[in-house]
């Protein structure tokens, strides 16, 4: 471990001359005015994307960048500004700048680092990561054939392959030090089917913190590429969705995203803190049915919401959010933690080194329950079965949320019939779990797709769930 | 200002070496894109300074073509090494990338900008001192906050103002430059009903220069307005009913006229608009325009994302679909001449964005526009992503009023509001007069019949 936190931070003192030295005079130029706390963020990102479409490689790009953002503390206030230019000159008048927010005696940071241990969630051989061109080429274009092959009616793919290899490295007046290299990879394959009559879409994706071996040996380009053209041919024949209240039952995986919507981002601390959420104050309350336990987890080796350690430089973990249908915490950053008196759970993250970093979840899924996903299918009269979604949205303070489902079927008397048309689900986040009737035994991960919006800032992100059956929730189609 | 200007001929000398050297290295034509942005942000809470930030940051981008292959590279690091790098990464890359023989930049006779000043810059939107953009952002909450008792808490206040550059360089001898400026000031209060239930809502107003920015204090009460309207909202029957959508909610659904007539969806068939060009797509009342040369406008720029001068288009008139939005690699695909419309980052290939998009201004009031509906839904706010493109299906979370007898009654929430585009379009039955450019896309109030509201 030491060995590999040693050479993320060699990596930034060679390639940009930085030094322990140098960053303490930073932290002490953004203390200057006083505050409570100060960070330093550097991020250096290079990532290569590659796309095929209509069967030509038609797009390879490679792009780096890097940077370095400064944020100072004082109670509620924050100070933020960043630089792309990591002279030591330009550190020190970022420093200066966020040092604004504050105005009083200067404060000394702590004297001496203390280096966050963290696990390797991801181990990647360095050499790895630069894998040549042709081995990512050839994944998109077996995509593209497995795709066309499928079936005549698959009109048009795309198929993209793209990786990004972010280093950060961070330095706080608290004496947080802290780096971490993260890889990122993902495969996605998008097509159109065409019956002579009608035009319908189907994409599938995945990937996560690992490397081009992932795509070889364990997701296949051949298996984004048949998902995703089953789905449009699926949807050639697929009627109107209904419309109106109704039992709905959520296969396992993806669907998850249920959960990032109607609970993830209401429990965010931020929005706690501050009463936005429609969840302030209700721990220790049934938020749910006691069929559901929900957790936060950003220790899961190489999956896409995993971290050694969050972007304020503290280790992940695992946090129970929902145990047994009763809230039980938040997930917090530092700022959170210190202000609400809470547990810091390490979910301080931010987009890039040009934001300020807030509460976010990593991987939030519902554990397994008891029941068979036959008996659950077997036991609904009349409702819809929705086993993919597009994304989905909330509205924190009102607590309404919506999802939209992509791949969903009519179930009549306990069988699943028809396929639906593309329709959006919507509910009220500490009402919706409440309905949780059967938690299925078959808890998955969705496959590395999911990429969280908040406040303008992205991060990647997991879901998963088992499949679970709602008895009522509001489904908006347009038939009977 | 000698300064910005030295300033100035070293970046257009930049992109134009980055070009000359790529030429060089073995490409057959260039393009070189530098972007220069300064932003700061202020944010108060419940009249507090809750965050300062401010900063400034580059990129540039290039794109290279061998032949009929292209690739690009993009890079923040701007010294010799990383330079080289930029432009000997993009060969590399384009040794992969297949011959495409739609590949390529414009033709000559095509590069050009527009020769009047579009008025897009303005430097008053970081004159004020940060004491006084902390006062804009602490009236816009304290205007909301002071509206009702109801209102106790708010999600803050902010005033947020950014500069931009872009210098865009070609081989094939264009080189031009344009500033942008913007500023804005908005809150988002929380209102809590008797019974403890919270809304939120938004409020926000956006210009080029402080002098064209409604006040905080008419943002903020305007922010008041539209959260107390929320409160005690309730579910509606499953239903078929008239829908009015409010004009800064109807504007995503000139977007979605945009989108359908996007010519990387035509040319690949992923549009319900591929090959319906001269035919009826929407209601015969209906106009759509694309203009991007309008002065001072939110969607404004002297050329495109690959050189070519903006210009104005027609849509859709009198609901008939009259053009497609092009970039040139999708004009090539479809033996057509591209629109103007390219839009580039710094990475990738261009893709294809709106100017200033609208719909045409109708003569009915939005009063007049209820009057007319004995039981209907007025939407104020739409919720997720639900729009296929591909099929036209559209299904989205909504809020907003009742509409009973041609008034408006009680808050709506927690129902969908369901159709399809390709009727949805035909089925606009009364446009509105009150179009106003707040943003670059913009539509007046629309009705529109036949779509299912799903609730109860």
């Amino acid at each position: 471990m030491t060995t590999s936190a040693a050479s993320h931070k060699r990596y930034f003192f060679e390639k940009f001359g930085l030094s322990e030295r140098l960053l303490e005079r930073c932290l002490g130029e953004a203390l200057s005015a006083g505050g409570d706390y100060a960070d330093l963020y550097f991020e250096s990102v290079s990532a290569t994307s590659i796309g095929i479409d209509e069967s030509l490689v038609k797009s390879a790009s490679q792009g780096v960048s890097a940077g370095c953002g400064i944020r100072v503390v004082s109670g509620e206030r924050t100070g933020y500004a960043y630089t792309d230019n990591l002279s030591a000159e330009r550190l020190l008048h970022a420093a200066r700048t966020a040092a604004l927010i504050a105005s009083g005696p200067a404060k000394q940071p702590v004297a001496g680092f203390t280096e966050t241990q963290s696990p390797n969630l991801y181990p990647i051989p360095a050499a790895d990561l630069d894998s040549d061109l042709s081995t990512k080429l050839d994944l998109v274009m077996r995509a593209d054939r497995a795709a066309r092959a499928y079936d005549a009616r698959i009109k048009q793919v795309r198929a993209s392959y793209s990786d990004e290899l972010k280093r950060i490295l961070i330095a706080a007046s608290d004496g947080t030090y802290a780096s971490d290299t993260q890889p990122l990879a993902r495969l996605n394959v998008f097509v159109l089917a065409n019956d002579g009559q009608q035009t319908t879409r189907g994409t599938a994706g995945g990937g996560g913190r690992v490397d081009i071996s992932y795509f070889l040996a364990e997701k296949t380009p051949e298996h984004f590429a048949n998902e995703a053209a089953r789905t449009s041919i699926l949807q050639l024949g697929a009627v109107a969705a209904p419309a109106g209240e109704m039992e709905v039952v959520l296969g396992p995986g993806w669907p998850g995203v249920l959960l990032h919507e109607a609970v993830g981002h209401g429990l965010e601390a931020d929005f706690n803190r501050k009463k936005t959420s429609a969840f302030a104050g209700l721990i220790g309350r049934q938020v749910a049915s006691s069929k559901v336990t929900v957790v936060d987890n950003g220790t899961m080796p190489s999956r896409r919401g995993s971290l050694n350690i969050d972007d304020e430089g503290s280790p992940t973990q695992e946090t129970v959010l929902i145990e047994n249908g009763i809230l039980k915490g938040y997930l917090s950053d530092k700022l959170s933690a210190r202000l609400m008196n809470m547990p810091h759970t390490g979910n301080g993250r931010r987009e890039s080194y040009q934001q300020i970093p807030m509460p976010r979840m990593t991987n939030t899924y519902m554990l397994s329950g008891d029941d068979a996903p036959e008996d659950i299918l077997r036991s609904v009269k009349r409702g819809l079965y929705a086993v993919n979604f597009g994304g989905g949205s909330v509205d924190i303070t009102s607590g309404k949320f919506v999802f939209s489902a992509s791949e969903a079927y009519l179930i009549e008397d306990g069988k699943i019939t028809a396929p639906v048309r593309d329709a959006t689900l919507i509910g009220n986040g500490p009402e919706a779990l409440k309905y949780v009737s059967m938690v299925g035994n078959d808890l998955q991960l969705d496959e590395g797709v999911g990429t969280c919006g908040k406040d303008g800032q992205s991060v990647p992100v997991g879901v998963g769930m088992p499949t679970i059956k709602l008895d009522r929730m509001t489904v908006g189609g347009t038939g009977n | 200002m000698t300064q910005s200007l030295e300033l100035t001929t070293d970046l257009q000398q930049l992109a134009t070496d980055i070009v000359t050297k790529a030429r060089k290295a073995g490409a057959t034509d260039a393009e070189v894109v530098i972007r220069e942005g300064d932003e700061f942000s202020t944010a108060v809470r419940l009249g507090e300074v809750e965050t300062l930030k401010e900063s400034g940051s580059r990129g540039v981008g290039l794109r290279v073509f061998v032949g009929q292959r292209v690739a690009s590279t993009s890079s923040s690091d701007f010294t010799p090494e990383g330079i080289e790098h930029l432009i000997s990464g993009a060969l590399a890359l384009a040794r992969v990338t297949s011959e495409d023989p739609f590949a390529g930049l414009a033709d000559t006779g095509e590069f050009g900008q527009l020769d009047h000043d579009l008025d897009l810059y303005h430097e008053d939107v970081y004159s004020l001192p940060t004491a006084e953009r902390i006062d804009f952002a602490r009236r816009c909450e304290a205007a909301a906050m002071s509206a009702d008792t109801r209102i106790q808490n708010s999600d803050g206040g902010s005033f947020d103002a950014a500069t931009g550059r872009k210098v865009f360089a070609n081989s094939r001898g264009f080189v031009g430059e344009y500033r942008s400026s913007y500023c804005s000031v908005s809150t988002s209060p929380i209102a809590m009903s008797r019974n403890g239930e919270m809304q939120r809502d938004y409020w926000y107003s956006a210009a080029r220069t402080l002098a064209k920015l409604d006040s905080p204090e008419s943002v903020g009460a305007e922010a008041a307005r539209r959260t107390l309207r929320r409160l005690d909202g309730r579910r509606v029957p499953t239903q078929r009913a008239p829908i009015v959508f409010a004009p800064e909610i109807a504007r995503s659904l000139i977007g979605a006229i945009f989108d359908a007539a996007n010519g990387d969806s035509i040319y690949r068939g992923a549009s319900f608009f591929t090959g319906k060009l001269g035919e009826q797509v929407a209601a015969e009342s209906i106009n759509v325009i694309d203009d991007g040369t309008i002065v001072g406008g939110h969607g404004s720029s002297p050329f495109d994302g690959e050189g070519l001068p903006t210009r104005r288009k027609v849509i859709v008139e009198n609901g008939v679909l009259k053009t497609y939005l092009l970039n040139t690699y999708t004009a090539r695909k479809l033996n057509m001449q591209s629109t103007g419309n390219a839009v580039r980052g710094l990475a990738g290939n261009p893709g294809i964005g709106n100017g200033n998009l609208y719909l045409e201004a109708g003569s009915f009031s939005p009063e007049e526009i209820l009057r007319e509906i004995k039981t209907g839904f007025y939407v104020t706010e739409l919720l997720g992503q639900g729009v296929n493109m591909v099929t036209g299906d559209y299904s989205r979370g909504a809020s907003g009023l009742w509409i009973e007898n041609g008034e408006l009654t009680y808050p709506v929430q927690e129902v969908t509001v369901a159709g399809n585009l390709k009727e949805m379009f035909r089925n606009i039955t009364a446009i509105g007069n009150d179009l106003v450019f707040r943003g670059s896309v913009t539509s007046p109030t629309l009705r529109i019949d036949g779509m299912t509201i799903a609730g109860e």
